[in-house]
């Protein structure tokens, strides 16, 4: 049944197609409708006569009574694109075409966020891109007003009103020095989305431990371990302590546990006792005891 | 056709000649495998005595490999048995004795040394132990004394663990186009250098988790040539650690055999990061590691599993520096033990010869492997 629909559908434009430019039609098409609008086609003639109209993703066919108006009610085409009109009766067929264009309200937008995390203190870290559409999910070309606002945790907002091209605007904005959630919201009218950005630390910026003996061993643990900026490396971070002595080495990787890290170890007197988190190296103590 | 026919029929005839003569005159190894008498028949020599053993514990027979040490007083059967196999579930659990040598140390008419040194085949590859055997005679035959090394066994305890734990939520199918999902972890290459070796090319290079987040790594590499054509893709496989927690960093080591350092104009590194829900347990203590020079260059140390969860596998990954700094060699070792809590399990990382006396520093990482899943 559907293949045959197909079939149906390939013959009328290849029917379409072969018409000479000489016979033209003199159905009275619209230039273009709105997707989902109401619109009517006005067939000259007399007798009854098939109409089809031919679309990505949609036909319609209709049986008319030539020389009246045939009305397609409020939503027949919704898909934006090009149509062809085929008016066929007996062995006679006109045709043209039309568009079906996006309605030009914002009904409902695409907003992508990236990264949903990165380090503080970035400069046009974090970049937002909306594709606008309407009703029926057709990307509107038109231009169209997008603003931007980006809610860091410090209290600051970032704004940024542009216009579309081509149905997409997008926009860079700056993660700030205090870690925390941004919420990063893009409005077209009155439809807007948002979505969460995560500011995390970054690099642990001083990176100190003390050591003090405890029992048969030595007890090592860092300060408080913070960015340059001031904020707190978040637990579960990696702290390597290695003992060097003699040749010999000893390392421990210790997870960040509140803020801090800390490992009990057997300690040589003479050692040295050094303190590193990824690419960052922290003091050294020379363990003389 | 008819040239096909005979062919089968040879062959069948063939095959059924051999079978007749296996089960007829089986040899020693097929015999010692089925279940049968040792390769050696008698223990009438010393070293007899300890291929006899090592057969035996090869046909994983524990009974008779213990009924036939002269020291068996001092220890029980399973002890025996646990000893080679471990005591918790590792990678010797799942071996098998491969094969073995036996080298004569010291001999007289009535007692000798002998070292045995086994080739266990692990999931992982091969697996090299050795034990020195002092082998008395008794009568006419000889019997070994086992060298039982006694692993300390955890009393039955509960330690709390209060280590952070991480788990991942994805977006789910029901989520619209444009929705967001979490972020992969931001994973950096620290370090790279290609190195011509005899059989291929190697690349060496350090990956840093630069994230906030656990991250599940690897990393691929491309060998382009001169005139932009790809000459190799590989990967790292298991020359890495691929659980790398925030700011940790794991070395890789990436093999192109049979491709010479001159063809290479450039080489495209990829390395991958997904989030994985992972644990900052157990913590390992890599103690007293030490470089030892040419020849058998190699460096030593011992994990000290410093959490309370038993680690059944654990992977020793070795990054060799020279004086200035730059990498000269990545190495690996699986440790053939678990881990338990506080017992030292020793590891030794072999460097090839000729790359030793370059080395000036290094740095261990390891990785390990808890049975239950998690990473």
């Amino acid at each position: 049944m559907r293949a045959g629909s197909s079939l149906l559908v390939s013959g009328l434009i290849l029917v379409a197609a072969q018409l000479s430019p000489g016979q033209g039609t003199t159905m009275s098409l619209p230039k273009t409708v709105e997707a989902g609008a109401a619109f009517s086609i006005q067939n000259p003639g007399s007798g009854k006569a098939t109409l089809y109209i031919i679309g990505t993703g949609q036909v319609l066919k209709r049986d008319v009574q030539l020389g009246e108006t045939t009305f397609f009610p409020a939503g027949s085409l919704y898909n934006a694109g090009r149509y062809l009109a085929v008016l066929t009766q007996d062995s006679s067929t006109q045709n043209g075409s039309f568009d079906v264009v996006p309605a030009s309200k914002p009904a409902d937008m695409s907003f992508f966020a990236k990264p949903s995390r990165l380090p503080v203190g970035l400069h046009d870290g974090i970049t937002g891109t909306v594709y606008v559409f309407d009703t029926y999910h057709n990307l509107i070309s038109a231009p169209t007003p997008v603003s931007f606002e980006l809610s860091t945790p410090s209290g600051t907002v970032q704004k940024r009103t542009l216009v579309t091209s081509e149905g997409a605007a997008w926009t860079a904005m700056d993660s700030t020095a205090q870690q925390g959630i941004d919420r990063f919201a893009a409005r077209i009218g009155d439809v807007s989305s948002t979505r969460i950005v995560g500011q995390v630390p970054g690099d642990p910026c001083t990176l100190k431990m003390n050591a003090r003996q405890s029992g048969q061993q030595v007890e090592l643990i860092t300060d408080p371990v913070r960015d340059c900026s001031g904020n707190a490396i978040p637990d579960g971070t990696i702290v390597t302590f290695t003992q060097s002595y003699k040749g010999s080495q000893s390392t421990i990787d210790q997870p960040l546990k509140r803020g801090i890290a800390q490992v009990t170890m057997q300690v040589h007197p003479g050692a040295t006792l050094s303190v590193a988190s990824g690419v960052v190296m922290g003091n050294q103590i020379g363990w003389a005891k | 056709m008819n040239s096909g026919r005979l062919l089968a029929a040879f062959l069948f005839t063939a095959t059924v000649a051999l079978v007749v003569i296996g089960t007829l005159w089986p040899a020693p190894s097929a015999a010692a495998y089925a279940g049968a008498q040792s390769m050696l028949a008698s223990s009438s020599t010393a070293e007899g005595a300890v291929r006899n053993l090592a057969d035996e514990i090869r046909a994983q027979q524990w009974d008779k490999a213990y009924s036939h040490l002269a020291n068996k007083a001092q220890f029980t059967e399973p002890e025996f048995a646990h000893d080679l196999t471990g005591y918790y579930p590792s990678l010797l659990t799942y071996s098998t004795l491969d094969k073995f040598e036996v080298h004569p140390l010291h001999a007289s008419d009535t007692e000798a040394d002998m070292q045995l040194t086994m080739h266990w085949a692990t999931v992982v590859g091969s697996s090299v132990s050795t034990r020195q055997l002092h082998v008395v005679k008794n009568g006419n035959t000889w019997e070994a004394e086992w060298p039982v090394v006694k692993e300390p066994t955890v009393p039955p305890q509960v330690i709390p663990v209060n280590y952070l734990r991480w788990d991942v939520i994805y977006r789910g199918p029901g989520d619209d186009w444009g929705a967001q999902d979490v972020e992969a972890p931001h994973v950096r290459i620290v370090d790279m250098r290609p190195v011509e070796r005899a059989d291929g090319v190697v690349i060496l290079g350090e990956l840093l988790n630069e994230d906030v987040v656990p991250a599940y790594v690897s990393v691929g590499a491309t060998l382009i040539s001169k005139n932009q054509t790809t000459i190799a893709t590989e990967g790292s496989f298991d020359k890495i650690a691929h659980l790398l927690l925030p700011k940790q960093v794991t070395p890789f080591f990436i093999k192109f055999p049979n491709v010479a350092l001159s063809d290479v104009g450039s080489i495209r590194m990829s390395p991958q990061s997904s989030l994985i829900a992972a644990s900052a347990d157990p913590v390992i203590e890599i103690g007293d590691q030490q470089l030892h020079p040419a020849p058998d260059a190699s460096l030593t140390g011992q994990l000290i599993n410093q959490s309370g969860q038993i680690v059944n596998v654990a992977h020793v990954l070795g990054t060799f520096y020279d004086k200035s700094g730059k990498i000269v060699w990545v190495a690996d070792q699986y440790v053939d033990h678990a881990l338990s809590p506080q017992n030292p399990v020793p590891f030794q990382i072999h460097i090839p010869e000729d790359l030793a006396k370059n080395i000036a520093t290094q740095r261990t990482v390891v990785s390990t492997y808890s049975s239950g899943g998690s990473l």
